[in-house]
């Protein structure tokens, strides 16, 4: 008989999950349960959308050893087109989003333009479109908030998909949700057991059967709670579709794609990655630009969530989803991280501040705390490296 | 017997439960120069670390004896204080400080504590750098103004402030040419003279005959002999014996059943100016060829062009202002990027894997498909991982990298292996063409062995091979045929029959003739 290769699960590229489940147990007993309704799950989905869309494209700034400062003010640049065009203007909702996505791919390109042409540190580059995006937002909207934006438009940010609702228990359960949820669960093991059939197919090393099913129980646990409670509020939000959609794109392009491997190879050793034939130029334009169009997504999410346009928008964003990646296992240097990390790490933050929040702590005990975990996971991270190394 | 300046006794150390050194002994003379030689992996460089306190006392075993006393040294600072000064391959300067600062470098001269006397910083450095035969540099210059071989100097410059007594250089003549290296065994002698004594971890075993007093060979963490001059062979053969423990009666493997074709690679009138400097000509006039199944040279002495010509051809990745026609099977080719480059079969080894060559912090089969993953790996933009695992998978076995698994991190890989790993990533392109630069620089002689086993099968195979490499007996044993390139010139075609190191140098002496 032929020996059966076995090797264990890789931990460390679990290890995060199972933080966000014990972040999110530890407030559950703290905040004696609240965090648990099916309001406050809706909420922390449509809270944390935003980081999430920024953070997916931070990721990819991050595995080139950089990143990106300005994107919370093209956060506030493009709500600000949008929220000046649908009130002042009395603009079709599709032209405004056309336009604010126009706005962001613009800055993207600016940003590209000096970083991969003139090569000029991103750094440098970021913090003066953070500073000028921030300044014309306050200019074009003379420092006053436009709203309110019509219910058409706050759908983006607020809307939920259609609803099946059935009498279930004290209430309703939308059966859209759950039936999602189960295709969902189906669509993972299904995957699963394809991958599984292909490592076979070539004799390569399986991770022992315990494991594999403990993964995905952890896996589908967490995915069909969200979908039940969900059900149990007002189904699926828009917000979750827009999310979901971005992740699965970028995570495949991180993952299968030549372009995606590329921006790895790049990170890791630019001047290698150059010798072997790799455009470090336009990989670089590609990257920043990708983060000023998603930087106009995540604007246009917001605004339709606050229902209007506000100067301060996005203020501080960039740290949020620069400190997702960082949790999310991204290194400092580049080459190393995932989409998948980075929207853990966000998830993280989110559940950190929703807790704290229930939980009675002002938002600027809240910092202390987010900065904290930050520094712990990344020098935990860096610590369990090093023993290894 | 009490004129051992050191003695190690039984040292074994452990990493995670492996031996990476067991029970080794080494006695050094006082006024010697003693050298450790020893395959790649063969634990010199550890055995080092636990002299100079790298490794702590406590985390290995067996005992350190330093004129006379037991010594236990916690840190680097400790063994400093007593005399033992280390000189890793890697140089220890801060490229943008002065030469003086630089020899003063964690040891400043001060006046009043923590305050810098400049005036004694200076003339120190000036007796320092006499002492090294640079007596006439300016020591107010920053340091990366010098050459790489003058660094090396400054840098026992640096050792000789610290009023060293046991003086190790581990592979200092690695980044050298012929000539710096012979200036540093000169200055090794000269400082023999004045009663320092020297350890000296080296590859270059022609060096190591000329200049060692004794030889300790160490292979697979023991100790295997010490070999004393005027008493034992000190040719390289018998060096290498000890090295690898058999005879390895032939150090370039016999290319057999080999045809050489048609002219598959021609490169004519190639001209390339300096990429800062563009009145600078860095490569003029440049014509060669290649045939199919032919191993050429290209031999000169470092800053003679080869790697800049190289550079300039693959994808213009050196230079500026470069004209000239390169032919492929015949036919014109214009190659603007290494796109261009590797979509024309045209392959460059780079000189430096670590840097150029490899993503460290990659895996084998991320390293092995970066290049060839355009071409071959992809369709329509998408990864086909399955087709990438089992070419990384085939090429981990056919030439013989020795790693756990395709996935484990190439920066964890010894130097040969790593060299490997370059090697398949620019196999896996499948070139016509393949410029190998320095393929087997600071690996060792197994390995070196294995590559040119790599070659030997490059040009059965039919492909074009172009060896850059400084070691003129690599050169004259591999190849069927050489270029003498320098200054930038062609300064001689040397065919298998006329190739001597001999006649290479005579080459270079009258093109330098020529030009003046």
């Amino acid at each position: 008989m032929e020996k059966k290769k076995t090797v264990n699960l890789d931990m460390k590229q679990y290890g995060m999950v199972l933080v966000l489940i014990a972040v999110f147990l530890i407030f559950s007993a703290l905040t004696k349960g609240s965090n648990l309704s099916p309001m406050n799950i809706n909420n922390l989905i449509m809270q944390n959308g935003y980081v999430v869309i920024l953070a997916v494209g931070m990721l990819l700034c991050v595995l080139t050893g950089n990143i990106d400062l300005g994107v919370g003010s093209i956060v506030a640049v493009s709500s600000a087109f949008v929220g000046i065009l649908m009130i002042d203007y009395k603009a079709n909702m599709w032209i405004a989003i056309i336009v604010a996505l126009a706005v962001g791919l613009l800055s993207g390109v600016f940003v590209g333009f000096f970083v991969a042409k003139l090569e000029i540190p991103p750094f440098i580059v970021t913090l003066a479109t953070m500073l000028m995006g921030r300044g014309l937002t306050y200019t074009v909207l003379q420092a006053q908030t436009k709203g309110p934006l019509p219910t058409n438009y706050t759908y983006i940010g607020a809307g939920f998909l259609p609803t099946i609702k059935i009498p279930f228990g004290s209430g309703e359960l939308d059966m859209i949700s759950i039936i999602v949820g189960v295709v969902a669960a189906v669509l993972i093991v299904l995957s699963e057991i394809k991958n599984e059939k292909t490592k076979q197919k070539y004799g390569f090393a399986l991770n022992p059967v315990w494991q594999t099913v403990a993964k995905l129980v952890v896996i589908i646990a967490i995915e069909f709670f969200v979908f039940y409670k969900l059900a149990k509020y007002n189904g699926i939000p828009f917000q979750l579709l827009i999310m979901g959609v971005l992740v699965a794109v970028y995570h495949f392009i991180t993952s299968k794609t030549v372009a995606g491997r590329q921006i790895y190879a790049l990170g890791g050793n630019a001047k290698a990655a150059k010798l072997s034939g790799i455009n470090t130029q336009k990989v670089f334009f590609w990257v920043y630009t990708n983060m000023g169009i998603l930087s106009a997504v995540a604007g246009i999410v917001l605004c339709a969530r606050n229902g209007s346009s506000i100067p301060k928008a996005g203020d501080g964003f960039e740290m949020d989803a620069i400190a997702s990646c960082y949790i999310g296992g991204a290194a400092t240097a580049g080459g190393v991280g995932t989409i998948i990390g980075a929207v853990v790490g966000a998830f993280i933050m989110g559940i950190l501040n929703n807790g704290m929040s229930l939980y009675g702590w002002s938002t600027d005990i809240q910092k202390i705390v987010k900065g904290a975990v930050l520094l712990g996971a990344v020098t935990v991270d860096l610590l369990s490296k090093r023993k290894k190394g | 017997m009490s004129d051992y300046i050191l003695e190690m006794n039984h040292i074994t150390k452990e990493f995670s439960g492996v031996k990476a050194l067991d029970d080794v002994n080494l006695k050094v003379k006082r006024g010697e120069i003693h050298a450790l030689c020893g395959e790649n992996g063969a634990g010199k460089s550890t055995l080092m670390n636990v002299l100079s306190g790298v490794y702590p006392y406590g985390t290995y075993s067996g005992d350190i004896v330093y004129k006379g006393e037991t010594c236990q040294f916690h840190n680097i600072k400790a063994s400093e204080t007593k005399g033992i000064v280390i000189i890793h391959q890697e140089l220890a300067l801060s490229p943008y400080m002065s030469i003086a600062e630089n020899v003063f470098l964690g040891n400043e001269q001060t006046s009043v504590k923590g305050v810098i006397d400049w005036t004694t910083t200076r003339s120190r450095a000036h007796e320092m750098l006499e002492k090294v035969g640079l007596g006439s540099e300016n020591v107010n210059v920053p340091v990366n103004s010098l050459g790489v071989g003058k660094q090396q100097l400054i840098e026992i410059a640096k050792a000789m402030a610290k009023k060293v007594e046991l003086l190790i250089l581990d592979e200092p003549t690695a980044a050298l040419n012929d000539e710096e290296s012979k200036h540093l065994l000169e200055i090794m002698l000269e400082l023999k003279k004045q009663g320092i004594t020297c350890i000296i971890i080296s590859h270059k075993l022609n060096e190591i005959s000329y200049v060692a007093d004794a030889i300790t060979v160490i292979r697979d963490g023991k100790t295997i002999e010490t070999l004393i001059k005027g008493q034992d062979d000190f040719s390289e053969d018998r060096i290498i014996k000890g090295m690898v423990g058999r005879e390895l009666t032939n150090r370039y493997p016999a290319r057999e059943g080999v045809t050489i074709g048609d002219t598959i690679f021609e490169v004519n009138n190639w001209n390339v100016f300096h990429p800062d400097d563009i009145d600078r000509q860095i490569i003029s006039d440049v014509n060669f060829h290649v045939k199919a199944g032919e191993v050429v040279g290209f031999a000169g002495l470092m800053g003679a062009g080869r790697t800049e010509l190289a550079m300039s051809i693959f994808g213009k990745s050196y230079g500026q202002k470069i004209s000239g026609q390169i032919k492929i099977n015949g036919k014109e080719v214009h190659i603007k990027s290494v796109k261009d480059a590797i979509d024309n079969k045209l392959a460059y080894v780079s000189e430096d894997r670590k840097q150029y060559g490899l993503v460290l912090i990659d895996s084998i089969k991320g390293n092995m498909t970066m290049a060839a993953m355009r071409n071959f790996f992809s369709k329509n933009g998408i990864v086909n991982d399955n087709d990438e695992i089992i070419a990384a998978e085939e090429y981990k076995k056919k030439i013989n990298v020795k790693a756990n698994s395709i996935d484990q991190k190439v920066g964890s890989l010894s130097g040969g292996n790593q060299q490997k790993v370059v090697l398949a990533k620019w196999m896996l392109t499948q070139p016509d063409v393949l410029i190998l630069d320095e393929p087997t620089r600071g690996i060792d002689v197994g390995a070196k062995y294995e590559i040119y086993c790599v070659i030997n099968e490059l040009a059965k195979a039919g492909k074009a091979v172009i060896v850059i490499s400084s070691e003129m007996p690599e050169v004259i044993g591999t190849c069927d045929r050489v270029y003498v390139i320098n200054e930038g010139k062609i300064a001689g075609e040397l065919d298998k029959s006329e190739l001597s190191q001999e006649g290479i140098m005579q080459c270079i002496m009258a093109h330098n003739r020529k030009d003046e």
